[in-house]
Parts: C-alpha cells; structure tokens; sequence
C-alpha cells in the first residue's frame, strides 16, 4: 500500500491570548486520506474540525501554535516557510469554503478569481489560456453556459452557482486533496444535494482525495467511506462510515444520529443532545462530554478516555461496550 | 449610465437655484448695510451720495426685484460687479478658481497617496511600530491647526533651509504666464517656460504638503479601518488558499475593496478645500477662492459672497457626481440609474 495523501498525527494547534495563556483548539488528532477517497470529520461548531483543516493550509492567524506531524504524500508540512506553502495552497490543496457568498471577491469577475488560482502557479500561462482553462473548469462543475457565466461578478449567481465556482477555483490546478470545509452548510437542501453529487463525481473522475467536514451527519452518509467524529478539539469516534452508522460506540455520535430525523419513521420528538459545547477556555476535566452525557460515571469526570479499538470502529469512551450493545439493541427493535 | 449622468447635470441647476436663494436671503438679512463699504463711513452723512450710490448699485429696489434682476443677469453668465474691486464677479472667480483648484488638486493627490499607502501599511502591520507612527502622523495632520503648521514648514523649508520658495505661486522676480487655463502648471508649459514651471511646481510643495497633509490624516484612518475590515473577510483567507502571495493579497484583493468607503471621503475633502483652504491661501499668499472669500466677506461684497456660495456649491455638487461615477466603475454591484442592483 502507498503512503497516504494526507496524514496527520498528533496535531495539537493551541492559541495564546493576551494574558499569555494558551488554550487548546485540537488536541492529538490523528487523520489519514488517501487518494481517490472521501474521509468525512462530523462535529458540532467550536469541536475543532476547521481548525484542523486551517491547519493544514497554514492559514490560521498568527497566535496559532501548531505541534504535531502533517503530511501531504510523505512530505512533512508543519515547519515549512509561506513561502514553500504558497506552492501547495491552491496547487496540491485545494480548499472550499462554508459560505459562498462570502468566499467570492465581489469586485472581480469569477473568471477573473479562477484564471488568478491557475496563473498564480502556472505564470507562464498567457492571460487568454488561464482564461480558456476558467471556461474549462466552470464547464467541469457543470455552470451552463460558461464562456458567459465567466465573465459575470458573483452577485449575478445564485448561492449554488457561486459554491459550483468556488470548487472550480479550488480545481484549478487539479489538487490531489481537496478540503470542503461545511461546502453545503449554507445552501438550499436541494442544492446541497447537486453538491455533494459534483464532489463524489470529481473524486471519481479526477482521482480527487476529500476531507469533507461538516456538522451533518446526513451529508457524510451518502458519499464519505469513513469518518471521524470530533468534540471538544479530540476525535471521540472514528470508523468506515457504515460501521459507525450502524452501532455508535460513543455516547456523542449517538447523540448526534438520534437528533437526525428520520423519515422512515415517526417520532414523537427528535432527542436533541442537551447543553452547548463547552468554550474552548473552560473544557470539562476528564472526559470532555461528560457534563451532556447520559452514560457517565465517576470515572469520567477524572480521566480522559483513550480512542481505543471497540469491535469494528475506535471509540474514546469508557463504556463504549455498553454504548453499542444498547445502539445494537435499539437498531433492532 | 449615460441618461444617469444627464439626469444627474440637469437637476444640478435647480439645485444650485437653492444654494443662491439662501446665500442671498442671507446676505441680505444681514444687519450691516453694504453701502458703508462701497462709499465709506464718511459719506454715509451725505443723503445725495447714498441716494446715488443706491442706484447706482440697484439697492434701491426690493428685494424680490433684486433677486428677479439677479437671477435674470446669472442666466446670460453674469455674476454682477463687485462692490470692492469693481470688477466683474466672474472674472475675478475665473482669475482666482484655477489658483485654488491647482492647490487642491496637488494637495489631493499627495494626500490620497500618502494616505492610502500609511492606511495600507498601518492595517499590515496593525499595532506595530509603522501602525503607531502613521497613527502619529494623521493625528498632528488632522488636528494641527493650518496657520501653525503652515508657518512652521514655511519656517524650516524657506526660511531656515532655504530648500524651497516662500509664498506665492511663482518667482516674484518672474513673470506670470499669459493666462490661458489659470493653472499655472499648465500655461508655462504651454508658453515653453521652463525655469517658469519649476518655479511653479516648487512654490506648490509647501503649501500643498501641509493642506495634503490633513487629507492624508483622514484618509489614512478611513483605508485603515476599511482595510481590517477587508481583511477579515472569507475571501481574502480563499486568495491566500489560492496560494496568492502576501502583496497579491494586500493590493489586489483587499486595496480595492477598502478602496469603497474611502471614496466618499476623498470626493467629500476636495469639495470641502475648494471653499475651506482659506488659512492656506493666507499663509502661503496664494490669490484662491478661499481668500477672495474671507475679503468679499468683511467687505460686505454681496455679489463676490454669492458667487463663491455658488463656485462652493458646484464644487459640491460635481464631486458628489464624481464619487457616484467612481463608485460605479470600481463595484461592479452599484448599478446607476434608480434601479437596485442585484
């Protein structure tokens, strides 16, 4: 088996704030994609998943200490300059964003945005061939008419045109990863759908590993082959996605499957997972779900459970047996 | 566009028929009598002279038939005579407008660029030592008054250093241009008058630093704050996942952006200097608009008064114009012509 395309180890990103102390966004993550494969991390807002993902760009602030080991196809990423990670932003990595409103310059025409990503790691490339190569990738992501889409701004697209042009611009330079940080968060369920549709068929067509994050479990089933569930900066779950699915072996994911309403169906009320994530400066001792948690005992609220292998999938959760025996049995009544 | 801009210019008469209402409501309410300044105090005892001072000048009619008569001349390009130079109010506006839009314009040019570029600077490297400095610098720009600042470069540059003339618009020894734009820029080059020009261009660099030097306190704040706003946007963080170097990002993702707001102000401070580089104009002896103002003024000159309200007023009014123009050529999303873009 060749090295994976992107693998993370350990990666601790902590921020420093005035007063000099440090507060710990991920801690000791742990993530392989390999090509060709869509790899979903599924956790609420503030559990650390963009974060990550920013870490891999090196595109958070400043502030941001990252420690740990982060490789693209065996080479190491953290301690590389701007320098060197201006050639792998946008060339190797291609990232979309949540929102697509916001991700669009306003004052440039959307061919103008996905000819700069081509010319920025292709200068040799005239104006008229990156301009041809936007036309190119706009038809890629199936925007009609394109020659003439290229030459409008992005407020004369709607929500789902502009997300179709931000994956273009994040195609431009045929990436090996591409990184959809909430790509359908912000767009009409029906839209979201024709999406999710256009990332699995480039994967298929272009090979295209995908970190997909969301906070929707619903939009990982369908495309992701595996998947980690994070809260509080940690993964607390992690597996192939139908095994995950099929028995949660942590109390969170559980949570998280149960507040998903089902249409097969009827349930007198969705059973939302109750409390807030803890803020990032005030996380919880021992296990960091344990003040949501229905399962928790003594043992929790002094030590951190290890993610350890349980029956198909890893779980961080000193009763992940007893978790999956009673998701077990629940599945089949 | 086009029907937009004409829109735009037909109402601007109208607009100004306001402007020159209140001006002359106001000149004429006021509780000094003109007269004493056209024949003097002594004379005033003397019923015969100010009767025909009166007529002379048509302050004998009312008021209604004066402003009738007033708007009647206005109409055929004729602003009146003034009371104190006995000249036409037109030709002493033309003789003295272009002195003071050569003075604006340079000051507005240094201006906006040095703003922009400390406003640039100050949001890169927020809260460091180039913030704290350009922060410095607008401060004593906006706030230190022009009669100071004007005498203290004047003090040091001419006087002390003697790197540079004192006031007025070219060499005393030398001979003005022949007049054909006003801008004396431009007519010594039209004359083929070298040693003219550089005298010019050298005579423009006192007075126009220090009135450029309160617009780039302003405008360096205005691209600052705009520029961290811009800055947190999500479409900066994506030119920079595009792999865009730091300077892409800067200038031609966020510049033109932060540029937006910054518009508005620059069109608002050269309307404003056209009527209010009054102190410059003292300082540096420069024969302007705002000079002839503060003279019309304490003469009781009620024509030249009127006619600088309304050369203030057009200032006014085209660079509004210009700022909707420019607003409309850089964001693509401002659509002229009543109809809201999308």
């Amino acid at each position: 088996m060749t090295a994976p395309l992107l693998q993370i180890e350990d990666l601790t990103v902590s921020f420093g704030n005035r007063s000099g102390a440090a507060f710990q966004a991920v801690s000791g993550v742990d993530l392989t994609v390999r090509a060709g494969e869509v790899q979903g991390i599924v956790g609420e807002s503030g559990s650390g998943k963009s974060v990550t993902m920013l870490a891999v760009m090196q595109l958070l602030s400043p502030s941001a200490a990252i420690a740990g080991s982060i490789k693209l196809d065996g080479q190491e990423l953290t301690g590389l300059s701007d320098r060197q990670m201006r050639k792998i932003r946008g060339a190797r990595i291609g990232y979309i964003f949540q929102d697509p409103m916001t991700a669009l310059n306003p004052l440039l025409t959307v061919g103008q945005q996905i000819s700069e990503a081509v010319r920025i790691h292709k200068p040799e490339a005239s104006r008229s061939e990156a301009k041809q190569r936007a036309v190119e990738l706009l038809r890629l992501v199936a925007i009609p008419m394109p020659e003439k889409r290229a030459e409008q701004y992005p407020h004369e697209f709607s929500g789902g045109m502009r997300q179709r042009a931000v994956i273009a611009m994040a195609m431009a330079n045929e990436p090996d990863l591409l990184i959809a940080d909430e790509p359908t968060t912000a767009l009409d369920v029906t839209i979201q759908a024709q999406i999710m549709e256009l990332l699995d068929r480039l994967r298929r067509e272009k090979g295209v590993g995908i970190v997909l994050v969301t906070h929707d479990l619903g939009v990982v089933a369908g495309v992701a082959k595996s998947l980690s569930i994070m809260y509080a900066g940690r993964i607390v779950e992690r597996g192939l996605v139908d095994d995950v699915f099929a028995a949660p072996h942590h109390p969170y994911t559980r949570g998280l499957l149960d507040s998903l309403p089902q249409m097969d169906q009827r349930v007198e009320r969705l059973r939302a997972i109750a409390g807030a994530p803890p803020p990032i400066s005030a996380r919880p001792s021992g296990c960091a779900f344990h003040p949501r948690c229905s399962y928790a005992i003594e043992r929790c609220l002094v030590e951190r459970p290890p993610l350890r292998p349980v029956g198909p999938v890893e779980a961080a959760c000193h009763r992940a047996e007893h978790v999956a025996a009673e998701s077990r049995a629940r599945q089949d009544a | 566009m086009f029907a937009y801009v004409a829109k735009r210019l037909i109402a601007m008469p109208f607009l100004l028929l306001g402007v020159i209402t209140v001006a002359f409501l106001l000149t004429h309410f006021t509780a000094a009598d003109p007269l004493t300044s056209i024949i003097g105090e002594r004379q005033m005892n003397n019923p015969q002279v100010v009767q025909a001072a009166r007529e002379r000048w048509g302050l004998d009619q009312s008021l209604p038939e004066q402003y009738a008569i007033y708007l009647g001349n206005l109409v055929t390009g004729d602003f009146g005579t003034s009371f104190r130079t006995r000249q036409p109010v037109a030709h002493d506006l033309l003789l003295r407008l272009p002195a003071t839009l050569e003075l604006v314009i340079s000051a507005m040019l240094l201006g906006t660029f040095f703003g922009v570029t400390l406003g640039v600077l100050a949001a890169r490297f927020r809260d460091g030592m180039i913030d704290n400095l350009a922060r410095l610098f607008a401060l004593v720009g906006a706030s230190a008054p022009v009669f100071w600042s004007g005498l203290v470069v004047l003090f040091v540059f001419s006087v002390q250093l003697g790197w540079l003339p004192g006031p007025g618009r070219i060499d005393s020894r030398a001979v003005a241009p022949p007049f054909v734009t006003g801008f004396f820029t431009v007519d010594t080059l039209l004359a083929g008058d070298w040693a003219g020009f550089r005298s010019v261009l050298l005579h423009l660099i006192l007075p126009a630093s220090v009135l450029g030097w309160t617009v780039t306190g302003i405008v360096s704040r205005m691209v600052r704050a705009s520029m961290l706003d811009v800055l947190s946007q999500e479409y900066i963080l994506a030119a920079r996942a595009k792999g865009a170097s730091p300077v892409r990002v800067l200038l031609h993702h966020a510049l033109r952006n932060a540029m937006l707001p910054t518009l508005t102000i620059i069109g608002f401070s050269f309307a404003y200097l056209i009527t209010g580089a009054v102190l410059t104009e003292a300082i540096f002896a420069w024969p302007g608009i705002g000079s002839y103002a503060v003279a019309a003024a304490r003469g009781l000159d009620h024509p030249a008064i009127i006619g600088v309200t309304i050369v203030g007023g057009a200032a006014f009014l085209i660079s509004n114009l210009l700022t909707d123009l420019a607003y409309a050529f850089v964001d693509p999303r401002v659509k002229l012509g009543g109809r809201a873009g999308a």
